[in-house]
């Protein structure tokens, strides 16, 4: 399944768990996985129309989704998915 | 050091939470950036009635000459002030451009001379507030992630304090900037992979580590410094708005902090007049927040940077939403310039002004530039352009371009003679 890597801010969902495991085969898919097992998690990821939050970021195999194919970004068994705040300039 | 003057006011804490910016929801004072509810950007909620009550124009001038003397507007999370870290960053020449004003086509135009910190770039100032609320906070460990100049003021301010700290930039960087920040004993952590990757990393070792990162776990307070650049550039005018200032825009969060800090002192009473407008200054080849503004939107799409202007190469900036928000708010613009007109625009801030800026201030002169020829900025208008950076850090972006003028033995004879044959 693939391993999810959760932020600081949304481990107060996740029992203080920095990875988890999710079945999905898509971004999509693996959003409501998460809020399946951790409720909660879906709406602070995803909007009222259900786009993805301005300030998240999430990558699949270490290229950011909005590069790929956005929700439909497609998530293999063996996959790393990051959810990641947004960080000030440098 | 000025923040020891006798006589120099003292500083009260005067935050009293955090706060999101985009749902309002509270947070405890501690180094977190995020709302964990939205992952808005966490702003801090000032004691307004307290700053209210002591802040003057008086009460600013008696102050030390650095940033610091606008302390009541900036976090300040503990009254001791032997936690501030001070090492006179800030209060920079706002110096009039009259050469360049004219070669531009403008008859009132300013520099905020930013070349001038410390370690060379505005980053001082957003370092000095974000390490005096990261020793404030009981955190040893002082960490950034880079395109050079944060990794700059972050080593140098470490050193300063004798604070470790850990840098994190992209390993192809000029080379001005990684010596930069070696030299002053930082851990310089090289990470193959650009800005935005390094940015994806350094959040999650901040997750791990604990560290205070200036621009992640400790963003709230590390933003906020760069108010003080709008603070000064009101004060050096005499209190005055300008009616147009050009922000070079990479996280294009100092665009927002300025007209945030104009706000703010028309708010405590002092300075009064309409906001000036407000314009964002980008390279084309990292120009999402320009694309935006061309698109008529304020949906930021993330970019894969290729431009000389390292310094500005974040493809997915933070805080572009904001950014475009404060240039809709004021009536300003957003432009970007190619790699050519950068270097075009560096040289001539140089040969007109005496100012050798880095890429950042090529891209922040072309800009202006482009925007007096399409009528964006008018002749007359009394126009702050920040400069914001050292040119010595970048010479690889002009080094093709000048050197030596007359190669000459030590010979009167040579001399004179190849000066004839130019002048002839």
């Amino acid at each position: 399944m693939p391993t999810v890597r959760i932020p600081t801010p949304l481990r107060k969902l996740t029992d203080g768990e920095a990875k988890v495991t999710v079945d999905g085969a898509s971004v999509r898919a693996i959003v409501n996985g998460l809020e399946a097992a951790h409720p909660g998690m879906g709406e602070r990821l995803l909007d009222e129309d259900g786009s993805l939050r301005r300030f998240v970021n999430v990558f699949v195999r270490d290229e950011d989704i909005r590069f790929q194919d956005g929700l439909d970004t497609s998530v293999g068994e063996d996959d790393v998915v990051s959810i990641v705040p947004a960080v000030a300039g440098g | 050091m000025p923040a020891k003057q006798p006589g120099a006011p003292a500083l009260d804490v005067n935050v009293l939470g955090l706060r999101c910016r985009e749902c309002g929801e509270p947070e405890d004072l501690t180094a977190t950036h995020v709302c964990s509810f939205c992952f808005g950007p966490l702003e801090p909620v000032y004691d307004t009635d307290a700053i209210a009550g002591r802040a003057s124009r008086e009460r600013v001038a008696s102050g030390p000459s650095s940033l610091w003397r606008y302390g009541d507007f900036l976090p300040v999370l503990s009254a001791d002030a032997a936690i501030r870290v001070d090492l006179g960053t800030g209060y920079s020449p706002l110096r009039p451009a009259p050469r360049l004003g004219a070669v531009l086509g403008l008859t009132d135009l300013w520099l905020k001379d930013d070349t001038r910190n410390p370690s060379g770039s505005f980053k001082d100032r957003v370092v000095t507030v974000a390490m005096s609320a990261c020793r404030a906070l009981g955190i040893g460990t002082i960490a950034c992630a880079s395109t050079g100049n944060l990794a700059n003021a972050v080593s140098a301010h470490a050193a300063a304090v004798g604070m470790p700290a850990y840098v994190f930039i992209p390993h192809d960087l000029e080379r001005g900037k990684v010596v930069g920040s070696a030299v002053y004993g930082a851990n310089l952590v090289s990470v193959k992979g650009n800005y935005d990757e390094v940015n994806r990393l350094c959040a999650e070792v901040a997750d791990a580590k604990g560290w205070g990162f200036v621009n992640v776990n400790l963003r709230p307070y590390y933003a906020e410094g760069s108010k003080s650049i709008g603070f000064e550039i009101v004060e050096q005018l005499g209190w005055r708005f300008p009616d147009h200032v050009i922000i070079p825009v990479a996280s294009g969060s100092m665009l927002t902090k300025v007209e945030k800090a104009f706000h703010e002192l028309r708010q405590y009473g002092l300075v009064d007049g309409d906001l000036p407008r407000i314009s964002g200054a980008q390279a084309t080849g990292c120009s999402p927040v320009a694309e935006a503004f061309e698109r008529d939107s304020f949906d930021v799409k993330p970019q894969r940077p290729d431009t000389i202007a390292r310094s500005l190469a974040i493809g997915n900036p933070a805080d572009g939403y904001y950014a475009l928000k404060s240039v809709a708010n004021t009536g300003g613009v957003v432009g970007h310039v190619s790699d050519d007109e950068i270097v075009a625009g560096m040289r001539l801030l140089a040969e007109t002004e005496g100012i050798f800026a880095e890429t950042a201030g090529g891209v922040t002169v072309a800009n202006l530039k482009r925007f007096v020829e399409d009528g964006a900025v008018t002749a007359d208008e009394r126009v702050v352009a920040v400069i914001s950076g050292n040119g010595y850090k970048t010479i690889e972006a002009v080094e093709p371009y000048v050197g030596p003028t007359f190669e000459v033995t030590a010979s009167l004879d040579d001399f004179e003679q190849q000066l004839a044959s130019r002048e002839g």
